[in-house]
């Protein structure tokens, strides 16, 4: 165990903690993970095989290395709206929906995430499903030298959190974070009928008007611009014949003409003014494992491309990943990918994000929103340091939100939520903060049902 | 989509008549076109066919994970499509040596198509010119009813991997039978309803022989005839009955019984969707022989263009290029399994044990290995040997017949399995098997392979349509089949049930790892009905396996 977290631990025991959550921490804390960014292969959480099956061989490709053409996002964005509208027909007609939004994001360095928004459907026959035991893959051929049994060849695991290899994902090019996901904002908005944002009126003037001098005019205005002027003035001597030597210039023979004078006058300046902040805040702790990371990510994926289309792209994100202490990261992808370890505490992310809020100042300029997902593990049982941390939180934010995906293991709730209703909040301040609690089986439906319910 | 220019197409003219020397036949003309990424994009979800019926489906997304090729029949991305003329696709910027190579790969796979007995049914029309006019019935249908041409679309789609292919195939190849009644009396009443003595059964043989001899080929059937019926007045009612029966319930091709039987479609105000039902059954029965011969077809092509290759004059200089192109199409995956290098080293095997005369009693009879190995009968047989392969067999038929030891041991194959290292969190790839019988069985069970659905008449007595899902170890894609009942109760106008198996419960093989066994599944027979949109769930049974 890290020394700081000893030091914790201790603390914790002085206060006196039941033996489940002694034995959780031990285990969180005795793992010897890290939270390094996993290598950008992507890998199939089953055993699926990942080589192509006879019938996925073809000529073209075979042949003529033409590959499939990744069909581009915009040709489907397109007709999305058409899709969405028949698909409401089809409900109305008695059919179950069958346009799903494709999935989502594809994570690169640097901030180049790339998320791909398409429409998709899937035909459905009576076809064989094929059945394994989950430890082992399909059988499939192989050539070459090798005794029965031998191992030829291994292929790590995708990292378990590593979401997104959704539907729709992988298929398309690059495209920008910002407008795929505003694209996917407005799909969500519209298709799942997410709300809209009711404090309209509070929202700040989409652009804001300085008056600066900037603007040059001649003949007239408030400053007059000396070595415009004069740069005027030589220029229409030379043209007169004013100025036959230019090495030895006299002015007095000068003249000005009225045009010469350029003043500066008063102008308006368009400035834009960021609408929103959102605070992404996830427990990466090594209970975080899995399916609980899996469903916060992409939440978090969806509330952010919903507040684009809210905030008509007037959005700024910061990322905030905590264990025991808050770190803040830099972008959408180191955010996605750090891998699970450690041990679990709630408040450290709320204090940084006070810290943040208080330091830049940024309660004057905007509407902040504050997102975290967690699987409801704390080592801080009861909120003691939690709670004020969101109190003061609750002073400036629009909105804070919180999702917890279950393990499914504790009764009556996990510690942040037992905490959360205990300290009332909840009730009391229903405009502030929310609360969504979801199985670690939970699909996209049900992720959109939770934004929903945290934003609304 | 425009076509190859007049150099490209003479090289193309030049490879037909070497290939035809070779001995490969095929027809005249061809079509071909240079295609760009976004034609293909365009193409790739209507299966390559230009004139197919637009369907709003085609427009999304498709999700495949699942099943995969099981849905569909045709690939998307084929370079030859099976049409009068075949049309083939090309990328603008090929060399002439490729396009050589590709050519003759091309003009294999049309000489496939043409010859192999498991296209019969596509040889009479062209398959485009049947598409356009479809499409064209579908858009006109579409201006009429709007958006229920769409709804019949996805249900009769929803079931087109259910058509009955090969009573198809088998109307066609089978020779044209005697009269039907005639059948019936010797087959099936005389037998089975008389219960004849045989004596009594070959009089009866000889008084038709006579009759024939008597009145003539037509003329004697009737007269035999009317003297039966004297002797059995019953039995042009159980003829009538029998003909009923069979034409009511018979074979698997649940899209044709719904066209038939059901009632809702056959309500005057209806009928049109027997039209687009039909379209999507042909469709569907069209692209049936493409995923059944794949292995095959590209074997066949593999083996051609390599060996036609190599014999043009007109390319030399460009061996080393084309052996680069040629081992990445054609080389054994160390693992995995690639259709062109399975296929063409098949071909090869076959015609050089045929060449020795390996594919014989004679042969069969020796034990000794080395004798084995050193038998040669110098037939000189195997080139002809393969094009009767190629004209007879089909993938399941090629590999249950010539996957044996000597092909496995030679190619040095064996069957790959993945399982999870835990500790490493790996999945590890391992030689699990190199015995022909368990490759045989890998291969077998990798080919496409549509659920057998029928419907049993002793089951459907009543209003409700019940389906027979024939228990074959495999269960169904459990989360699809709510939305496909539900089509299909669309169309029958009535509830409808499935009768399946479901795996109840799947225990690990005893004994250690090292020694992989196939774990114990515990089957459940389960009843799936559709009534009202409504699906509901019943277990009738478990059964041990």
């Amino acid at each position: 165990m890290r020394p700081e977290l000893r030091k914790y631990y201790e603390e914790l025991k002085q206060r006196g903690m039941s033996p489940e959550l002694e034995e959780r921490i031990s285990r969180e804390s005795d793992e010897p993970g890290t939270h390094d960014i996993p290598s950008e292969s992507e890998y199939p959480l089953s055993g699926r095989s990942l080589l192509p099956g006879i019938y996925e061989y073809h000529d073209l490709a075979v042949l003529q290395s033409m590959s499939a053409p990744a069909s581009p996002y915009t040709t489907c964005l397109r007709s999305v709206e058409d899709l969405l509208e028949q698909d409401k027909q089809r409900e109305q007609d008695g059919f179950p929906r069958k346009i799903r939004v494709g999935r989502l994001i594809k994570p690169g360095k640097g901030g180049k995430d790339k998320i791909v928004v398409v429409p998709t459907t899937v035909e459905e026959k009576f076809i064989h499903d094929s059945i394994r035991p989950p430890q082992e893959g399909e059988g499939t051929g192989g050539s070459g030298e090798g005794e029965e049994g031998e191992v030829i060849g291994e292929e790590p695991v995708r990292s378990p959190q590593g979401a997104g290899s959704g539907p729709g994902e992988g298929q398309g090019g690059p495209h920008e974070m910002e407008s795929s996901a505003y694209d996917l904002g407005k799909i969500l908005t519209e298709k799942f009928e997410l709300p809209n944002l009711k404090d309209k009126g509070k929202k700040r003037s989409l652009t804001r008007y300085t008056y600066d001098m900037t603007d040059k005019h001649k003949g007239f205005g408030q400053i007059l611009d000396k070595k415009a002027t004069l740069r005027e003035i030589v220029e229409t001597n030379i043209h007169l014949g004013n100025l036959p030597d230019p090495g030895d210039i006299d002015p007095t023979g000068f003249l000005i003409s009225p045009n010469d004078k350029v003043y500066r006058i008063l102008s308006r300046e368009k400035d834009y003014e960021s609408q929103a902040m959102v605070f992404f805040l996830r427990d990466y702790s090594g209970s975080m494992s899995g399916k609980p990371t899996e469903l916060v990510v992409s939440q978090h994926v969806m509330i952010y491309s919903w507040l684009l289309y809210q905030y008509e792209k007037q959005v700024e994100s910061r990322f905030i990943l905590h264990d025991t202490d808050a770190t803040e990261v830099p972008d959408f992808y180191t955010y996605y990918n750090s891998r699970v370890a450690g041990g679990t505490k709630v408040a450290s992310a709320f204090r940084l994000v006070n810290q943040i809020v208080e330091k830049e100042n940024l309660i004057k300029d905007y509407n902040i929103y504050v997102f975290h997902g967690t699987d409801g593990d704390d080592w801080d049982t009861d909120g003691k340091e939690t709670i004020p941390e969101i109190v003061k939180m609750l002073g400036y934010v629009n909105r804070v939100g919180i999702s917890i995906a279950e393990h499914g293991v504790s009764s009556g709730g996990t510690e942040v939520e037992k905490y959360l209703k205990k300290s009332r909040l909840l009730d009391e301040k229903p405009n502030l903060i929310r609360l969504d609690v979801m199985g670690k089986d939970a699909d996209e439906p049900r992720l959109i049902e939770g934004i929903k319910k945290l934003i609304s | 989509m425009e076509l190859i220019d007049q150099h490209t197409k003479k090289i193309m003219e030049g490879c037909k008549d070497r290939a035809r020397e070779a001995g490969l036949s095929f027809d005249d003309e061809t079509l071909e076109y240079i295609v760009t990424n976004r034609d293909l994009l365009e193409l790739s979800p209507k299966i390559m066919i230009p004139t197919l019926y637009d369907y709003w489906v085609h427009d999304v997304e498709v999700l495949k994970e699942k099943g995969r090729y099981e849905l569909y029949p045709g690939n998307p991305y084929e370079t030859v499509i099976n049409t009068r003329p075949a049309i083939s696709f090309y990328n603008d910027n090929n060399p002439d040596w490729l396009n050589v190579m590709i050519f003759y790969h091309v003009l294999a796979h049309i000489d496939f198509f043409q010859n192999n007995i498991f296209f019969r049914h596509t040889w009479d029309y062209d398959f485009t010119g049947q598409a356009l006019s479809d499409k064209r019935l579908i858009a006109r249908l579409r201006a009429e009813k709007g958006r229920w041409v769409d709804y019949v679309i996805e249900f009769s789609r929803g079931i087109d991997n259910l058509v009955g292919y090969y009573s198809e195939l088998s109307r066609l190849n089978r020779p044209q039978s005697e009269s039907k009644r005639l059948d019936f009396y010797f087959d099936v009443f005389l037998q089975a309803e008389r219960h004849l003595s045989i004596t009594e059964y070959i009089k009866e043989i000889e008084r038709y022989n006579d009759c024939l001899r008597q009145y003539g080929e037509k003329l004697g059937e009737d007269s035999f005839f009317s003297d039966a019926d004297i002797k059995y007045p019953e039995f042009e009612a159980f003829f009538k009955k029998s003909l009923e029966k069979k034409s009511k319930y018979k074979g698997t091709d649940l899209l044709q019984f719904l066209m038939d039987h059901s009632d809702f479609l056959n309500k005057e105000e209806n009928e049109w969707m027997k039209s687009i039902m039909q379209v999507v059954r042909k469709t569907s029965v069209f692209f049936q022989p493409q995923i059944r011969t794949k292995i095959m077809n590209e074997g066949w092509a593999s083996y051609w263009h390599e060996t036609l290759f190599l014999q043009d004059d007109r390319i030399k200089s460009h061996e080393v290029e084309f052996a680069r192109v040629n081992a990445g199409v054609t080389s054994m995956p160390r693992v995995g399994l690639n259709p062109y290098a399975l296929g063409m080293r098949m071909f090869y095997y076959i015609e050089d044990m045929v060449n020795k005369g390996k594919h014989s009693f004679d042969f069969q009879k020796v034990l000794d290995q080395n004798r084995r190995k050193d038998f040669d009968a110098k037939t000189g047989k195997g080139r002809e040997f393969i094009f009767k392969i190629r004209e007879n067999f089909c993938d399941f038929m090629f590999i249950s017949t010539f996957v044996d030891q000597d092909f496995v041991t030679l190619n040095n194959l064996f069957v790959a399995g993945q399982r999870l290292n835990q500790a490493k969190m790996v999945w590890e790839y391992y030689v699990k098997s190199r015995k022909a019988e368990e490759y045989r069985k890998m291969l077998m069970d990798s080919l496409y392979h549509p659920p057998y659905i029928d419907v049993p008449a002793d089951k459907n007595t009543s209003k409700t349509l019940y389906l027979r899902h024939n228990f074959e170890e495999k269960p169904l894609v459990a989360e699809f089949i709510a939305n496909t009942m539900m089509g299909i109760e669309y169309l029958w106008g009535w509830p409808v049930q499935l009768e399946t198996h479901e795996v109840f419960s799947m225990s690990p093989p005893a004994g250690p790892q090292e020694v992989q066994k196939e774990p114990d599944i515990e089957w459940q027979q389960i009843l799936y009905t559709m009534e009202n949109r409504k699906l509901s769930k019943r277990a009738l049974g478990k059964m041990k396996k």
